[in-house]
């Protein structure tokens, strides 16, 4: 057998899902038994059949990529439920399985797979969206590109009314229906609590996560997803800041983008001057602004991804 | 032998792994270790936190980079995204090599982000040898191969597993990362004298030596990088370095992780070993 050949065929087996006791299923990729199938590529030994050897693999291989995934999407877990969660990370991961060298892109397709499968998620539907959507944003933000940020020395001599402003590739801007930033810090810092009742604590927290979730009312927020030392923040803004940041990251001049913010905003006229103001003062600060071609980057890394 | 054309002729002495719950304790106390090796696929990355690590360490410590995934034996071209981001990091570590493993883990674009066996072929000797020379070539620096452990041999094998090293690190004309721990596990699952394996390596492509822990179930051994080194794997140790001579050595603990100044310790464990050979060298 050649060995591409064989590649794909021990493949298809290690990829295939457990079994509810977490054993290798005994049918095979395409039917017949998997003993049989085992048997055609792998050796037995004296201890241990074609079947459990290869069946090391495929355990190996579903208890990583879950793993992988439980670490990245604790929040979805919180709001679908550990069962519920692993059920549909086998069913994402069966369907979308990895297509990058690093564990860290496992992810990136789960928003676009639950809302074509949207049975997963169906009685939180817009609640799990919205989660899945910010931790991937926390992905993004903790690694993404920073660019030299914009000082204010650089902006001395352009051309104020055409002027084009970059917004850092790391800073991830969403809209979302529920405030799922609170609920994910309460699941993320229970995570982080030090055992010391061991399972006294752990119900404790399990039953104060499923609360959580339970009284979580919808409330339209906007957020900026970004990074400080560091350390990834979740910070709320308003709908014309959202608006004013997604525009000038679409490559909009700041006095278009300004124009686009306050369209339906009900933000007097006359407070909007030392609203923007007080805005690009903030962000300045936070170094999110860049010379405007890190937009083109950013795009690019993105679609590279996707 | 302090170093050869596959480590980029250095002398590295003893390192350790670069894990996360370390970085506080290395940073703020700076303790004194001969080199650190970081997993390559860490820090292949935009930015962030990880490259702000990653730089400060280098500011201090020699790095080399090991990589999980680069998959040379896997019958397909290498990923071209894996491979400029790799570049870039070799760039920034300065690494005066780089280590990946012998072994597939990619078929058709999928990933499995395992160290998947190879059959021991011809073809696959000759292909994975081709990989690793484009790979080479691009990154161009010394290459080093590690075996890995495992737990499943083929069928359509033509030959042992220390022979396919040898054949694939001599059409490839690539140094060797010699996994003793890896080794004594395989030949525990696999039922062959580990001696033999270490005896049969050219040690004039040694590059780097690895030591770890492992995990024993009852019916075979699973390579877990959880525990202090065994004093069988200790042994084929000692016999490595008598082959290949004072040889860069490095402690994976990557499970379980104990503190800094344990993991510390049990590497510097190798220097009962290195001693003697420096001391019958100089007799």
């Amino acid at each position: 057998m050649k060995l591409h050949a064989l590649q794909r065929a021990v493949a298809r087996a290690v990829m295939q899902p457990l079994t509810r006791s977490e054993g290798m299923q005994r049918k095979a990729p395409g039917g017949g038994r998997m003993s049989a199938y085992a048997a055609r590529f792998i050796k037995p030994n004296d201890r241990l059949t074609s079947f459990e050897r290869l069946e090391i693999y495929n355990r190996q291989y579903w208890f990583r990529v879950l793993g992988s995934l439980a670490e990245d999407f604790p929040g979805l877990r919180a709001v679908l439920g550990g069962r519920q969660f692993e059920a549909m990370c086998k069913a994402y991961l069966t369907e979308c399985p990895s297509r990058s060298f690093t564990l860290r892109n496992l992810g990136a397709q789960l928003e676009a797979w639950l809302r074509q499968n949207s049975g997963w998620i169906s009685d939180r539907r817009v609640l799990a969206l919205d989660m899945v959507r910010l931790e991937w944003a926390d992905i993004e933000a903790f690694d993404g590109l920073a660019n030299p940020p914009l000082r204010s020395e650089d902006l001395r001599e352009v051309d104020a009314t055409n002027l084009q402003l970059g917004i850092q590739p790391y800073v991830q801007l969403l809209e979302l229906h529920y405030p799922v930033d609170d609920l994910l810090l309460q699941v993320k810092h229970g995570d982080d609590t030090p055992d010391r009742a061991s399972n006294a604590v752990q119900e404790r927290r399990k039953h104060s996560r499923v609360r959580a979730v339970a009284k979580l009312q919808p409330a339209q927020i906007f957020l900026a997803v970004h990074r400080m030392d560091f350390s990834v923040y979740f910070r709320r803004i308003e709908p014309e800041e959202f608006a004013l940041l997604g525009a000038l990251r679409r490559g909009k001049t700041v006095a278009r983008a300004i124009e686009l913010a306050f369209r339906k905003s009900s933000v007097p006229a006359a407070n909007r001057a030392a609203s923007v103001q007080h805005s690009f003062q903030t962000w300045a600060a936070l170094d999110w602004f860049c010379w405007p071609e890190a937009n083109a980057r950013v795009k690019k890394v993105h679609e590279e991804r996707a | 032998m302090p170093g050869n054309r596959f480590n980029g002729f250095t002398d590295y002495g003893i390192g350790i792994g670069l894990r996360a719950p370390h970085y506080d304790h290395i940073l703020s106390r700076k303790p004194v270790v001969d080199w650190f090796e970081i997993i390559s696929e860490n820090f292949m990355i935009d930015g962030g936190r990880p490259l702000h690590i990653l730089d400060q360490i280098l500011e201090q410590y020699k790095v080399v980079q090991h990589g999980v995934s680069m998959y040379f034996g896997s019958a397909e071209k290498p990923d071209r995204e894996h491979l400029r981001r790799l570049k870039q990091l070799v760039k920034r570590t300065n690494t005066p090599w780089l280590s990946d493993h012998l072994c597939w883990g990619s078929v058709d674009g999928r990933y499995t982000h395992d160290l998947l066996p190879m059959p021991y072929t011809f073809e696959a000797a000759r292909l994975t040898a081709q990989k690793i020379r484009e790979v080479r070539d691009f990154l161009e620096i010394p290459i080093a191969v590690e075996n890995v452990s495992s737990y499943a041999e083929y069928h359509v094998s033509e030959m042992t597993e220390w022979e396919f090293l040898n054949e694939v690190v001599e059409r490839a004309d690539c140094g060797i990362l010699l996994d003793v721990n890896n080794i004594y596990v395989s030949s525990r699952n696999h039922n062959f004298d580990p001696l033999t394996y270490i005896d049969s390596v050219p040690a004039d492509r040694v590059a780097q030596i690895h030591i770890a822990g492992h995990s024993k179930f009852q019916k075979y051994i699973l390579d877990t990088h959880d525990h202090p080194v065994i004093d069988p794997v200790w042994k084929l140790y000692d016999r490595a370095i008598q082959r290949a001579g004072h040889t860069a050595t490095l402690l994976e603990w990557d499970d379980s992780i104990p503190s800094f100044q344990e993991v510390h310790r049990e590497a510097l464990k190798a220097n009962r070993f290195l001693k003697s050979k420096s001391l019958a060298v100089a007799v």
